[in-house]
């Protein structure tokens, strides 16, 4: 498979290391709700369809990515820098 | 005798000879022969002994789907079992052997199991080797296993060598008949970058075995005015002997170029094989049709075959089939077939049509049976003659015959299509599965998509490559397909014959008959991949491609349901059976997997150093000296370190540089401890949690100015803590401003330890005040030494003395080793290795890679104290989870032997008393070594409320090694626990 990293270009998947969901947000208070907690460490969406993932670009920029990949197809949407993701991800709740 | 090579034609070179053996017998072929040609040519039917019956088979097919001609070619190390014979090149020298077959193919003993068949029907094995369980192992598989099981394969290394390579195209045509050869010049004319594939060592498809004009002219010319093209354009790669097997996510396609099966052995600088990964923009896939066979009593003995195998060998390869060939066609392809041989100069006995309407065709020099069907065969281990039915008049006719051509219609090869999961399409008018939706991104033409006349392969062809050219932005110029006749492509499926008499086999590798589907289905095996598994039918290494579609034509009448309601099995990759080798290409052995090399590597061998691997790292276990083994070296290591002065390679840990202002507050946020009030020019011990609260790292973290540090991780964890690192910087906190980098390969460090470690490091560096008053435990600095060299200097430990760790350049690693040799040599310095290292940091009581085994906490591992309560870091919030702070939680203890004794890492602990069990285990070992300094084995270990047990004798479990002895639970700080030597 070939993915298209904002900064480098075309390059081969073999190159990405893969975290997985990108939607759980990180909660602001250690000291906060452990349930909220348990799902950020816990909980992941394994959805047919359209998928927002972490990945890392190891082979090349060591960038982390925000890849869409339809779960059914592989095909991939959309690639984002992960420092900008944060500002575009849909809301909690949000497919 | 029976077939024999014609006077003329095919495309062999009559001019050479080639000289091979068959099952000890030495035979004669040419060049362009396959080894089922020229076996045919020399009269040889009988080709090996079928899976279960071990019935005579010869050849069905002439190409990849053979399931009879599996035979085991070349010998010795390159021996290669159920290579199709209809694929293998002829070359001078090929030897090969038929299988299944004991004493001999001519008189096998396993022929039994025919006469016995009555037993053996579908589900057999399953039913019979059911019970005793325990017989299972030791009696019925090893029986199973000699009496059936294709080919041996051989034990010894593999001599040739392999290759992997990528590759990218606009355009990727599978297979090069007469669809893909127009296809890709059509593409090529439109200045797309393409990809010509195809499994043959000479392209152009059915056009080798057929005698239609194209352009009213024989059709190789045409052929070979459209590889002249594609020759001379800059932008086609034409890829003969490769077969494409595999279609997978992202248009990618795995091929395997046969570069070197044709030939003896592959010259030295050619590997045999190449694994082609091809990254396609689009793809189209021209891989043809297979024919079917027909079932009907008999339809497995030697000299029944496809249509299409005895048309290819008449007119590709210049051999008879037979001296009186009978056709029997539920196609009009029979009768074009039949044409052919008679006009190849090959006598036909018969075509036997088991359709009633319409006339037959004109032209063919043989009786022709109408409304008739062959439903049985005679013959001993060959065709001798075939009983025929004519329905119209119910009389049986004896037809004397030595080869029978089946044309049951064609499957289109549709497999690559449906690797990512695509179904085919049953199209009734067809009697055929074609390609199911495939999306834009790979494309079908000609018979693969169910074209069955030339004119519509050529048209499906431009077609499909005209679409292509649009999406590419390369718009497609007018192509003109050469001149074909009409054709007669009707099919009218006959999926049995239902007067056979004997057995009609469907499945001729796994000796499937037409009763076991009805059995199948009767005992409950409805669906098709049940019946498959029931049956076997479609397994093993021709994955059905003659039998499949076949088998659930049957299945779908048995069971009363059309057959696109039944489907098919699933197509998984690959298309042909590809060579382990070529999957492995060049990473074997050593070649593996790249090794890292400390850059002392060199300089520790000089040393005498045993190198092992550690992960990707080689390191260094011990230097032996004399007669010295590994025990004797680590225990004079270990005694010299304690005693005088040592060095050891510390390079492989890893190093990350740190720097921004935010450098601190990043630090804070992912080690567990505090990181704010380190002072430039000190160390601090980190420990690392993940999220989890579970231990990840740790190391020691330095700070070399207001905004710098480096940081160090274990060897291990090197890389997963610099990605880790990066996603708290990018995806986490992308406010922090801090950059980090991996320095591990830029910097050699050596830990220098031992009581005289100080007086070497002065006499080392270049002015630096390395007094305990200036440069006191957890100092850093940055300085020269040996007259320049930049170096950074620490005052850490792992082993427990008075220790630096000295860090230079990559460059200079073996001048500072060499000037530590130098500066040490009257205080009797020596390196060590990283068995003394493991020994001293037991003895230490330092947790290291068996203790951070992802599954401890800060707590068990005695090291609670650091985990802040001030700040947020990774792991904070559930580090302090209740079960994190149940006190009946193993925690690291240290464990001598009572009475002597190994103790060995793995084992368990018991409460003195208790018998064995899951319930009353107590913990575990986690490392352990011999202490040369205190004359025992010690262990550090994980033990429930071990803290309040220090003093009590347990029960150490070990049964696979010791048995049961007994241990004594203490601190796990063995040596020195006020640290003073640390401190010295
Ligand atoms: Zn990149």
């Amino acid at each position: 498979m070939i993915v298209t990293c904002p900064f480098c270009g075309d390059r081969p998947s073999e190159e990405f290391g893969v975290l997985g969901d990108a939607a759980p947000v990180r909660p602001a208070d250690p000291a906060g709700d452990p349930e909220a907690w348990y799902d950020y460490v816990y909980l992941r969406a394994n959805p047919r369809g359209a998928h927002r993932e972490y990945w890392h670009h190891v082979g090349g920029c060591r960038q982390w990515l925000v890849v869409t990949r339809d779960t059914t197809t592989h095909d991939i949407a959309a690639v984002e820098p992960a420092r900008l993701a944060k500002q575009t991800a849909p809301e909690k709740g949000e497919p | 005798m029976s077939g024999y090579r014609l006077d003329g034609g095919g495309r062999i070179d009559r001019s050479r000879r080639l000289a091979f053996r068959f099952d000890g017998e030495t035979y004669g072929g040419h060049p362009g022969d396959t080894l089922a040609s020229a076996l045919t040519a020399n009269g040889v039917r009988l080709l090996g002994r079928s899976f279960k019956y071990h019935r005579p088979r010869g050849l069905l097919t002439d190409g990849p789907a053979e399931p009879n001609a599996l035979v085991e070619l070349r010998g010795g190390a390159r021996r290669e079992p159920n290579t199709r014979a209809t694929t293998v090149e002829l070359y001078e020298g090929l030897e090969a052997r038929s299988q299944n077959a004991w004493p001999s193919r001519g008189f096998d003993i396993g022929a039994v199991n025919g006469l016995l068949s009555p037993l053996l029907p579908a589900g057999f094995y399953y039913k019979t080797f059911m019970w005793p369980a325990a017989f299972w192992e030791r009696v019925y598989e090893p029986l199973i296993r000699r009496a059936a099981g294709l080919g041996r394969a051989t034990h010894a290394a593999d001599p040739d060598t392999y290759e992997k390579g990528t590759l990218h195209c606009d355009l990727l045509v599978v297979g090069a008949g007469p669809a893909g050869l127009i296809a890709a010049l059509a593409a090529v004319r439109a200045g797309l970058r393409v990809i010509l594939a195809d499994d043959q060592p000479e392209a152009g498809g059915r056009l080798l075995a057929r005698r239609a004009p194209l352009d009213e002219d024989e059709p190789l010319i045409w052929r070979d005015k459209v590889l002249a093209e594609l020759r001379s354009a800059p932008n086609v790669r034409v890829m003969p002997r490769t077969t494409v097997f595999g279609w997978y996510d992202g248009n990618l396609f795995g091929a395997l170029e046969r570069v070197a099966d044709h030939l003896l052995a592959p010259p030295t600088h050619l590997p045999r094989l190449i694994y082609w990964r091809i990254h396609a923009r689009r793809a189209l896939l021209c891989a043809g049709a297979e024919e079917r066979p027909l079932v009907f009593g008999g339809n497995d003995r030697p000299g029944v075959m496809l249509a299409s195998a005895g048309q290819s060998l008449a007119l590709r390869y210049g051999v008879a089939p037979g001296r009186r060939v009978a056709v029997f066609a539920t196609a009009d392809s029979g009768y074009q077939v039949a044409r052919d041989l008679q006009a190849a100069g090959v006598r036909l006995a018969a075509v036997i049509d088991p359709r009633r309407d319409g006339e037959a065709p004109a032209g063919i020099e043989a009786p022709v049976y109408r409304h008739t069907v062959v439903t049985s065969t005679r013959g001993g281990r060959g065709l001798a003659g075939a009983q025929l039915l004519d329905k119209a008049h119910g009389r049986s006719i004896a037809l004397d015959c030595d080869a029978l051509l089946m044309a049951g219609g064609w499957n289109p090869t549709v497999h690559l299509t449906c690797h990512r999961g695509t179904k085919p399409v049953w199209r009734d008018d067809l009697a055929a599965f074609v390609p199911g939706e495939t999306g834009d991104a790979f494309r079908v033409a000609g018979a693969a998509a169910g074209h069955l006349s030339t004119p519509a392969c050529f048209a499906s062809a431009l077609e499909a490559v005209a679409a292509i050219g649009t999406e590419l932005g390369k718009p497609v110029p007018q192509v003109t397909a050469p001149a074909c006749p009409e054709e007669a492509s009707e099919v009218t499926p006959l999926w049995w014959i239902k007067e056979s008499k004997g057995k009609a086999f469907v499945d001729f590798q796994n000796d499937v008959t037409v009763t076991d589907i009805p059995l199948a289905a009767a005992e409950g095996y409805r669906s098709v991949e049940m019946m498959k598994r029931y049956t076997t039918l479609g397994m093993a290494t021709d994955q059905g491609k003659t039998s499949g579609v076949n088998g659930l034509a049957i299945l779908a009448e048995v069971t009363g349901r059309p057959i696109p309601e039944v489907g098919t099995t699933t197509y998984r990759p690959g298309y042909v059976p590809v060579a382990l080798g070529a999957l492995a290409g060049p990473h074997v052995g050593p070649e593996f997997r790249p090794v890292r090399r400390s850059p002392l590597h060199r300089w520790m061998l000089r040393q005498g150093a045993a190198m092992i691997e550690a992960g990707a790292w080689m390191r260094p276990s011990h230097y032996a000296r004399g007669e010295e083994d590994w025990f004797a070296a680590m225990c004079r290591e270990v005694k010299t370190v304690r005693g005088r002065v040592g060095i050891c390679d510390v390079s492989t840990l890893g190093k990350i540089d740190v720097q921004g202002p935010d450098a601190a507050e990043f630090l804070n946020r992912v080690y567990c401890n505090g990181w704010k009030t380190l002072p430039v020019g000190k160390a601090r011990y980190g420990l690392m949690l993940r999220e989890d609260g579970f231990v990840y790292d740790d190391g020691t973290t330095s700070r070399l100015g207001e905004r710098h540090y480096l940081m160090t991780t274990t060897t291990a964890n090197a890389a997963g803590v610099m990605a880790h690192l990066e996603f708290c910087l990018q995806a986490l906190w992308p406010e922090l401003d801090v950059q980090v980098a991996s320095v591990t390969d830029q910097w050699g460090q050596i830990a220098l330890a031992g009581p005289q470690a100080r007086a070497v490091l002065a006499k080392l560096v270049d002015g630096l005040d390395v007094s305990n008053a200036a440069f006191p435990f957890l100092a850093a600095a940055e300085t020269t030494v040996l007259g320049g060299i930049p170096a950074r200097v620490f005052r850490i430990s792992f082993s427990g003395e008075l220790a630096y760790e000295i860090a230079v350049p990559a460059d200079y690693s073996e001048e500072l080793a060499e000037g530590l040799m130098r500066c040490g040599a009257a205080f009797g310095i020596a390196p060590y290795g990283g068995e003394a290292l493991s020994t001293m940091r037991i003895e230490k009581g330092h947790p290291a890679g068996a203790e951070l085994d992802g599954r401890t906490t800060a707590q068990d591992l005695g090291l609670g104290k650091l985990l802040s309560s001030k700040k947020d870091y990774i792991g904070r919030a559930m580090c302090r989870r209740e079960a994190f702070e149940d006190p009946e939680r193993p925690v690291l203890v240290g464990l001598k032997p009572v009475a002597g004794g190994k103790l060995r890492a793995g084992a368990h602990l018991l409460t003195a008393g208790d018998t064995p069990s899951v319930e009353a285990d107590q913990g575990w070992i986690a490392s352990s070594c011999y202490s040369p300094t205190l004359e025992s084995y010690l262990a550090l270990a994980f033990l429930k409320r071990g803290r309040a047990r220090i003093g009590e004798e347990l029960v150490v479990y070990d049964p696979l090694r010791e048995g049961l002895y007994t241990g004594l639970v203490c601190d796990p700080v063995f040596v020195d626990p006020e640290h003073e030597r640390l401190h010295a």
